[in-house]
């Protein structure tokens, strides 16, 4: 197979993953977006696999019997755990999938480490960027899964110096670069060394990066290991100078990077302060707590039936408590309800609820709640004052009226859902704890909003029973 | 401890203080609970039923218990009934009737005043003000429509069109909202004035417009309640009343301040210039009225055939419903004193809301209490916050200039580096920025709920880093070999995952079904 076929295979299969991430920006067109980076993923494997194994130079027989059978493996786990995966376990199967990645990277890059190149400085350079930031994805992508899946607290690793142990690791990854390119050729030990010094450097730091931030910021985690595992892609496509590998590693790269800044955006929180883990820790701001807010008031399943049946408009705003409570059905039910009784029922997102960008829309969808009803915070926000009954369930910190009023908040100038301008709210909670920002709420202690208390399953469908 | 409920002695009330939900309730909380024969008979609820509920029916004996549960203020021959200690709770209005309150004083009676409950938040269970004023605002427009000759709402018939009647509410507080709310949900063309501007928000959140006049605004009152206007506001207000009188068939006013006998806001000229067959409910009757030559607790058609009805006993027109809602604040009341649910009456004075209310104890008139500040409207100059807001100095955007510097120093150094760069980089380079800039454009304007998908999908692509294992595999030595085999089979996962779980995300993106 000659090269420029291969070549040319290559743009295409390029130009058909472009077109896969374009269709999947619109339901419309998502599953023919997904069936194109399918139909680009075929033509490039078999192009790769074809230009590896046949011909002079080629692997040969013995190539395309490793290729198949690793790839068998892969296919089998991957194709399983697709399958069985649980839609409130996605963040975890994302998370996860991201640190393959990562781990390929970086054995592509040591790999990589034994070819002779014309250009060895810059190989070397390409060497040492691809191994670091597969490594920091690796490790970053395996803490954040261990999180997601609750195997490890949730809660912030607050070293002291942490963001200095940050940047001392960047500062570190450049001067061994430099020295790594320095050392001659036939240094094998110490390149070796080098190049085992830094891989562990990355995994520390990916770690440490991960293990700082908190579980309310994962969704712009997921999105930023997203963005790397992208990057490192990219490195890879550099160090084998293979454009393919170039174009999807940017693509996923800039992606990722651009979901991360909407995520941030979401939270009127920097990039930076989110990578340098913890919440409100620079200003301290958080310790004054004492304010009275009042008392709040509770409502019985039954009481919060009979408001939404004599209401007109519902909104619901779901939050991370429904995932956890596996409410989403019970809400689906209720929606289903309310609606065939003649209740406009609407669902507001906001876009960090969760712990993954559109986490709660793929919940929703599971439940087979239509998706022309699920709306953006911004589509829903100015409606809300015309909404008889709003039912905040599981949500806090993004349905925070202290984000909007009280400029010495930790969580001033956050865009939130304004549910307490409706003219009833019902919380769905477990307790009057705060949520992920350590923030009270003064919304349970408005003169609208009813408190309902436990399980937010049990209460949803306490609900559906009374109805 | 006993509870007793008296038949009402006023005549014409039909509301009880006790139903036979609320009885059950009041049981719950410990109490037993005497209820006179026939107590219930003018709102429907029968003595059966009271007893079903766990009441005990007797005659008479009620006035020995010791709580007593009352609609209407007690004659003098009921005061003479009730035992020196008995908690008494029922409409007092204290500020109206101080001989009332000494008499009760005089008798050592303890007695609580359902209409002198602070407008605060945690009190608003047992405001019985709002729960009547709610019941009497719908019962003002129902009254209205009864007299009023036409559709409220607008029609296009065979026999030709009717135009919706036009209402104007005056007074946007519980009772004019209600009154909004059902009239505009009969049909009717809703307008509404309050001397507040702050409740412009609350009369079109229930489907009237808000008339407005250019004054100076001087701050909500403090104790939640409309308040005294000024002369400036008064003649603008006015000339308001005197237009729309000329327009609208039907007037609602609601306008009473606390204390004091209710504010003239209907003149006999302008009620003069109303069309006739207009109908006007002055809800502020019992107190003077808002509306010149209204009778209280009477219907009056004037020469020019306008109606002028002045009933009092709006609330009592609704005897069930306003029964069920007084017995449920008298039941929230309860419940505030009897803390341990024990049966038995604790009245802690600390408590604002408790205080409040209670206009005699122990022989000595508690009234008038001392004030309350409401929370409900923030006030100028509160001194509750008291956050320490110089910890965190606000951070500067990046201002154009050093955005630029730094855009320009960034593209000094690619240069420098491009120098010395081999070739073939800078064409990988070349390739790699088209495609963050395109990622980055194709990305711009996903659609929210399709984030989950697109990262999962991204996942699978990124999988592409397989080629690099695919190359390597089956060469040179075998720890290349080794590698780039685990590279291929962790990279696989990803490819064959990534696809196979974004395809079943997206088949359960559904949009509406038809309808059929």
């Amino acid at each position: 197979m000659s090269s420029t076929l291969t070549q040319g295979a290559y743009i295409v299969a390029g130009l058909l993953f472009i077109l896969a991430l374009a269709g999947l920006s619109r339901h419309e067109s998502a599953r023919r977006g997904n069936r194109f980076g399918i139909a680009g993923m075929v033509v490039a494997l078999t192009a790769t696999v074809l230009a590896a194994t046949a011909g002079t130079g080629g692997s040969g027989w013995l190539g395309l019997l490793l290729i198949v059978v690793a790839m068998g493996i892969g296919a089998a786990i991957g194709l399983d755990r697709a399958r069985k995966v649980e839609m409130t376990g996605m963040p975890e199967l994302i998370a996860m999938l991201h640190s393959f990645v990562g781990l390929a990277a970086v054995l592509v890059g040591w790999n990589s480490s034994y070819e002779i190149t014309a250009y060895p400085t810059i190989h070397d350079v390409e060497v040492f960027v691809g191994v670091f930031i597969g490594a920091v994805t690796f490790t970053g992508s395996i803490v954040a899964f261990l999180k997601l899946s609750a195997r490890i607290p949730s809660k912030p690793l607050m070293l002291p110096f942490r963001n200095w142990l940050n940047v001392g690791a960047l500062v570190l990854f450049v001067v061994l670069t430099v020295v790594y390119a320095a050392v001659p050729e036939h240094a094998v030990f110490v390149r070796h060394l080098l190049l085992g010094f830094v891989t562990l450097l990355a995994l520390a730091l990916g770690w440490h990066l991960v293990a700082s931030i908190g579980g309310g910021d994962m969704p712009v985690v997921v999105s930023m290991l997203n963005s790397y595992s992208g990057w490192a892609a990219a490195a890879a496509g550099f160090l084998l100078g293979n454009d393919l590998l170039i174009i999807t590693g940017a693509l996923v790269g800039s992606s990722g990077a651009y979901l991360s800044y909407i995520m941030c955006r979401a939270m009127n929180r920097s990039f930076i302060s989110v990578i340098a883990g913890g919440f409100g820790v620079e200003g301290g701001t958080v310790a004054a707590g004492d304010v009275d807010y009042g008392e709040h008031r509770e409502v019985t399943a039954e009481g919060a039936a009979s408001l939404l049946t004599s209401a007109r408009s519902v909104v619901i705003t779901p939050g991370y408590g429904m995932a956890t409570a596996q409410a989403q059905h019970a809400v689906a039910e209720l929606t289903k309800r309310l609606r065939t009784s003649g209740v406009a029922v609407r669902f507001g997102i906001h876009p960090v609820a969760g712990r993954l960008p559109g986490h709660m829309n793929v919940l929703l969808a599971e439940a087979k709640v239509p998706y022309d009803i699920v709306l953006e915070m911004d589509e829903v926000n100015d409606d809300l004052a015309e909404t008889d009954v709003v039912l905040v369930i599981g949500a806090n910190d993004t349905v925070n009226p202290a984000a909007a009023e009280d400029p010495t908040s930790p969580i001033a100038g956050m865009p939130v859902l304004r549910v307490w301008e409706a003219k009833d709210v019902i919380v769905f909670k477990r307790s009057m704890a705060t949520g992920y920002a350590g923030v009270q709420n003064p919304l349970f202690f408005r003169e609208n909003t009813q408190m309902l208390f436990g399980d937010a399953k049990a209460r949803v469908e306490d609900i559906i029973a009374a109805l | 401890m006993r509870i007793g409920v008296p038949r009402e002695s006023r005549p014409g009330e039909t509301r009880v203080a006790a139903t036979p939900k609320t009885v059950e309730q009041l049981v719950g909380l410990g109490y037993t609970v005497f209820v006179e024969a026939g107590a219930g008979a003018r709102a429907s609820f029968s003595d059966e039923a009271y007893r079903e509920a766990g009441a005990d029916v007797i005659e008479g004996a009620v006035w020995n218990a010791d709580v007593v549960l009352k609609v209407t203020p007690p004659t003098d021959e009921e005061v003479a009934r009730l035992r020196p200690g008995t908690v008494l709770a029922c409409l007092l209005a204290p500020a109206l009737d101080p001989d009332l309150v000494q008499r009760l004083a005089d008798a050592g009676v303890t007695a609580l005043a359902m209409d002198a409950v602070p407008r605060i938040s945690r009190a608003q269970s047992l405001d019985v003000l709002s729960s009547m004023a709610n019941i009497g605002g719908y019962r003002a427009v129902v009254e209205a429509a009864h007299e009023f000759g036409s559709f409220f709402t607008g029609q296009v018939t065979a026999a030709g069109k009717v135009p919706p009647a036009k209402v104007l509410v005056v007074g946007a507080g519980v009772a004019g909202l209600a009154a909004i709310g059902t009239a505009s949900s009969l049909g009717a063309v809703v307008r509404a004035f309050d001397a507040r501007p702050e409740v412009a928000e609350q009369v079109e959140s229930m489907g009237a417009e808000f008339l407005r006049i250019d004054v100076e605004d001087d701050g909500p009152s403090a104790d939640g309640y409309a308040k005294q206007t000024s002369a400036d506001f008064d003649a603008k207000a006015a000339e308001l009343y005197a237009a729309q009188a000329r327009d609208v068939d039907i007037v609602i006013t609601t306008a009473l301040i606390p204390g004091r006998p209710a504010p003239r806001l209907l003149t006999e000229e302008m009620v003069a210039s109303m069309k006739p067959g207009s109908v006007v409910v002055d809800m502020a009757a019992a107190n003077g009225g808002n509306v010149a030559g209204t009778v209280a607790g009477e219907k009056v058609v004037t020469d020019h055939g306008v109606t002028l009805l002045g009933y009092t006993d709006l609330p009592g027109r609704l005897p069930t419903q306003a029964s069920q809602l007084y017995g449920t604040n008298l039941v929230n009341l309860m419940k505030l004193l009897t803390p341990q649910k024990d049966g038995e009456v604790h009245l802690d004075l600390d408590d604002v809301v408790q205080r409040g209310m209670t206009v005699a104890k122990d022989g000595e008139v508690m009234w008038p209490p001392p004030p309350v500040q409401v929370s409900a409207a923030p006030t100028p100059g509160t001194d509750v916050v008291t956050v320490d807001t110089t910890a965190k100095p606000a951070k500067q955007p990046m201002s154009g200039t050093t955005k630029l510097a730094l855009a320009g120093v960034g593209a000094a150094l690619f240069l420098l580096v491009s120098a010395y760069a081999p070739p073939p980089f800078l064409g990988h380079f070349m390739v790699f920025m088209l495609a963050v800039v395109i990622g980055f454009y194709v990305i711009g304007n996903v659609h929210h709920a399709l984030h989950t998908p697109l990262m999962s999908v991204t996942n699978a692509i990124s999988g592409i880093i397989v080629v690099g294992a695919l190359l390597q595999v089956g060469r040179d030595s075998v720890a290349v070999t080794v590698l780039a085999f685990v590279g291929i089979l962790v990279a696989s996962i990803n490819v064959f995952g990534g696809f196979r779980v974004t395809a079943r995300m997206l088949e359960m993106f559904k949009r509406e079904e038809p309808v059929r």
